[in-house]
């Protein structure tokens, strides 16, 4: 079985596993981190989301071919201690009901930030309607962009 | 009816079953709360055998003053992780951020019957959780006095420390040792609602740092020592039935530790639940472990598996034949009449008559159906996202010819519950795996999994039929044609019963093979939008003005001495006039279209209005205003949540979410053809509670069943066409959109 040198939240890593393991049950299973769900299997929903060399991915439908030697960041690595602008905003506003997407929707939000620091209504909205909330939490998720947008710039 | 938030409340002794020291220090207290407080009515919805209010609860105080509350049943979303901890703590009288909250585990000599489900959590531990709280205050009191040397009367508590008369102090911890010895006090004062100091105030998910952070807190996330992982290849559709199966390729492939058949021992209970029978998840299936989820996954796809055909394949033009068949025949139960609504529809000057139609809904919880099972022969060790812990355990316990002693069940938070998981089908698979290849086990569903061997809320038909007559509505006629089970309990005695004079509610069934159950609001979820749609139909017909139709009607039901009428009229009344007040109703500028609707389930009284617009020729739900009648709200932070994912839960499933059969089988099996609202369609909820000191009633589902209302009534007056059929993108005229093009 091949190997793989990654580096995730800043650590470099050598997995060992099939070539067409998605990226997800490489972090979830053999690197033991769960914060990054399972939700489609087909990047639908945005369950599984993550950070690679910056940009939000689907990590469900990415190979470990695909991200040999860049660079991965989990919601673990997002920061130290949960003190992320994004999270600190989720935080605030409460936004989770059973909670299970969030580190997808946080994933996506602190990316698309990222690239857009002031965002629009409409933007904000544009951003995560890739990320399904089966609670539908999705006024709150809103807000709280906004709120997160406010600390970050 | 109303019942108010009584201040004193007398238990007996014999209800509060535990109260011990620590071997660490400090105090556990116990209550065994079912019979610390029997509700005077029965249960109102009966989802078979379930109770709600059976359970105990725990709070443990350290020598230090430390305060852990242990919140007894299942977290789903629901909040109740939260506020039913909260309850305790303002009896307790301990301030809410020194409370560390813990999930208590499974455990029937302690609590019993932990369940979520029917929006009941909160309603049933009401009393009980205040007596609780109460009575350790009043224990902690008691030990201070006697230390002091004074009468307890002259003690007051705030924020875990005793004062008495002269000004001394002494914290809880200083002597939770010497309450644990006390005598239980059978007479404790509760608290006023005006004087609560965590009831009624915002307070955050107990959860919510290890949420954003990403800690293991799911049954997906948990790993034990030893873990191996399974996935079950479970018949391609309803009716197929595994012959035979070939895994010679599958036991090849890297990781793979064993495939085993399973479904004899599952199929051992269908003494215990007869509807098992027809279920697919009682039949047999093939299970692949491997050492990953990825390895079990992807094996399982190469087990040659041979089906052959059992009971007949259903498809949705079949379902739909037969339930207009139902409608059409006359095979129906009646479950309320009164009057003559034959002889109503007789002599009416006219009648107005709509069929209502569904389809199929799988539920889509977020964290797909997965457990752990470790069986050896000292214990069966479940872990998991369970809504039915109890009665889950007994069943696995049976299934293996155990004692339900020898269940140690934990329960996780859970990804979502939606009903799903009030069924432990996926438990006894995680069982029969474990004792098959005698190693702890995760079970873990795909998407695909769940979607296509669910167990769906049925498709439903109604047929309503009013009469008019003098300018009055004189009868109306309900009837149901459902798939396997039809509406329960109360259901037919809420609005509009009572309200006409000559009212019947019918209902039909056919038994099928595709496995149904409970989903957010059952039966309510689909039937509030055919009764508010009908309404306000019949007002138009009546050229009336479609509020004052519905405030007509109530005042009918005031003063009435039916006790099998659930709602309050008054209170009804109150949450019309507010959405109508709230949401600026007839007053909106040309452009925004309005839909009303009022409704009562789970406890609550609900009304809300819906915003549409038409934008790039398209009608849009831009906002929804909510009004809530659910007495005391615990957690306003919490409520808000809930009532803004019910309404926006409710508008998506009612606009967008179809499910169709094709030979037994599920036409849709993941998001990428089955549509969930997303973030651009989710309009914004404006919610307003109505303030009162009655005990609180249920939130998790009541604002769902209306929102689908509201929107079709909004886009009535938006674009001038009826809606008879769910999902409304249906329609054409709505513009029919399909998922993939949807994503942004």
């Amino acid at each position: 079985m091949p190997t793989y040198q990654l580096k995730v939240n800043g650590e470099s890593h050598t997995v060992e596993a099939s070539e067409d393991t998605p990226v997800l049950w490489v972090l979830r299973d053999h690197m033991n981190l769960v914060g990054t769900k399972f939700g489609c299997g087909i990047a639908q929903c945005g369950a599984c989301t993550i950070h690679l060399d910056g940009e939000a991915v689907r990590s469900c439908s990415l190979t470990m071919a695909q991200v040999e030697g860049k660079s991965l960041i989990t919601i673990e690595g997002l920061s130290a201690d949960g003190s992320h602008p994004v999270q600190q905003a989720w935080k605030e506003v409460d936004v989770p009901q059973c909670g299970y997407c969030q580190a997808g929707q946080i994933m996506t939000a602190s990316a698309f930030l990222e690239k857009n620091p002031s965002p629009s209504s409409e933007e904000i909205k544009n951003a995560m309607h890739g990320n399904i909330c089966r609670c539908a939490s999705y006024n709150r998720i809103h807000k709280a962009v906004g709120i997160a947008a406010e600390k970050m710039s | 009816m109303s019942t108010s938030t009584s201040s004193s409340i007398t238990f007996s002794r014999r209800s509060f079953i535990r109260t011990s020291s620590l071997a660490s220090g400090g105090l556990l207290i116990g209550f065994n709360l079912f019979q610390a407080c029997k509700p005077k009515a029965a249960p109102p919805i009966d989802i078979s055998q379930l109770n709600f209010n059976d359970f105990n609860a725990f709070i443990k105080i350290a020598d230090n003053g430390a305060v852990t509350i242990f919140s007894p049943n299942p977290e789903i979303g629901q909040g109740v992780k939260t506020s039913m901890p909260m309850i305790i703590a303002e009896e307790l009288d301990v301030a809410w951020d020194n409370v560390f909250v813990q999930q208590g585990i499974l455990d029937t000599n302690n609590y019993t019957r932990q369940v979520a489900g029917g929006s009941q959590s909160i309603r049933f531990g009401w009393d009980a959780l205040r007596q609780t709280g109460a009575t350790a205050r009043q224990m902690l009191v008691n030990a201070a006095a006697a230390k002091w040397g004074v009468d307890a009367s002259e003690c007051t508590t705030s924020e875990g420390v005793i004062t008495n008369a002269k000004g001394e102090t002494l914290g809880y911890g200083d002597v939770v040792k010497e309450a644990s010895a006390l005598e239980v006090p059978e007479d404790v004062t509760l608290k006023e609602p005006k004087d609560y100091k965590i009831i009624g105030k915002d307070a955050g998910n107990v959860d919510i740092d290890k949420i954003i952070t990403g800690k293991p807190l799911f049954g997906l996330d948990y790993k034990a020592e030893g873990m191996v992982y399974a996935c079950v290849l479970r018949p391609p559709a309803f009716g197929k039935v595994l012959e035979s199966y070939d895994d010679t390729e599958a036991r090849a492939m890297p990781g793979v530790i064993d495939v085993v058949r399973i479904g004899a021992k599952a199929q051992s209970l269908f003494e215990e639940i007869p509807r098992l029978q027809n279920m697919i998840v009682a039949s047999d299936k093939v299970a692949v472990v491997a050492k990953t989820t990825w390895e079990a996954m992807k094996a399982k796809k190469a087990i040659k598996a041979t089906w052959t055909d059992g009971t007949p394949m259903e498809s949705t033009e079949f379902q739909n034949e037969q339930l207009m068949g139902l409608l059409d025949g006359n095979t129906f139960e009646t479950l309320r009449s009164d009057g003559d609504v034959k002889k109503a529809f007789a002599q009416a000057d006219q009648t107005l008559e709509r069929t209502y139609e569904s389809p199929f809904l799988p539920h889509n919880c977020m964290e797909p159906m997965n457990f752990y099972a470790n069986v050896t022969d000292e214990k069966i060790h479940l872990v998991g996202p369970i809504q039915t812990p109890e009665g889950t355990a007994n069943f696995a316990a049976k299934m293996l010819g155990r004692e339900a002693t020898d269940v140690h069940l934990e329960m996780t938070r859970m990804g979502g519950g939606f009903g799903r998981r009030l069924y432990g089908d996926f438990v006894l698979e995680a069982t029969e795996i474990s004792d098959a290849i005698k190693k702890p086990v995760k079970m873990v569903s795909t998407r695909e999994d769940d979607m296509s061997t669910g167990i769906y809320r049925p498709s439903i038909k109604y047929r309503i039929k009013a009469s008019i007559k003098d300018g009055k509505v004189t009868g109306y006629h309900l009837k149901e044609a459902s798939i396997n089970t039809n509406m329960y309990g109360l259901i037919p005695n809420f609005f509009p019963a009572g309200a006409i004079e000559n009212y019947q509610v019918d209902v039909a069934n056919y038994d099928s093979n595709v496995t149904t159950g409970a989903w957010r609001a059952p039966y309510t979820n689909f039937l509030a939008y055919a009764e508010q749609s009908f309404f306000d139909e019949l007002a138009e017909l009546m050229e009336v003005d479609r509020i004052q139709l519905r405030l007509d009607l109530l005042q009918k039901v005031k003063g009435t001495t039916d006790e099998r009428i659930q709602y309050d009229p008054e209170r009804m009344e109150k949450v019309i006039k507010t959405a109508v007040e709230k949401s600026g109703w007839g007053t909106k500028s040309e452009g925004t279209y309005q839909g009303f609707v009022n409704y009562y389930c789970h406890n609550s009284h609900v009304a809300e209005v819906a915003d549409v617009v038409i934008e790039d020729g398209k009608p849009v739900v831009k906002k929804i205003t909510c009004v809530v009648d659910c007495g005391i709200v615990v957690n306003p932070l919490g409520a808000l949540n809930q009532i803004e994912g019910g309404v926006i839960d409710g508008v998506g499933h009612s606009m967008y979410s179809d499910f169709a059969f094709e030979d037994g089988a599920p036409t849709t099996k993941n998001f990428d053809a089955y549509r969930l609202i997303r973030m651009k369609e989710a309009p914004l909820v404006e919610t307003h509670f109505i303030k009162n000191e009655l005990s609180p009633t249920g939130l998790g589902e009541p604002t769902l069943p209306p929102a689908g209302g509201a929107v079709a009534n909004a886009l009535k007056a938006a674009t001038g066409k009826r809606i008879y059929q769910q999902p409304f993108i249906k329609n054409p005229e709505l513009l029919q959109v399909p998922a993939k093009e949807i994503l942004g």
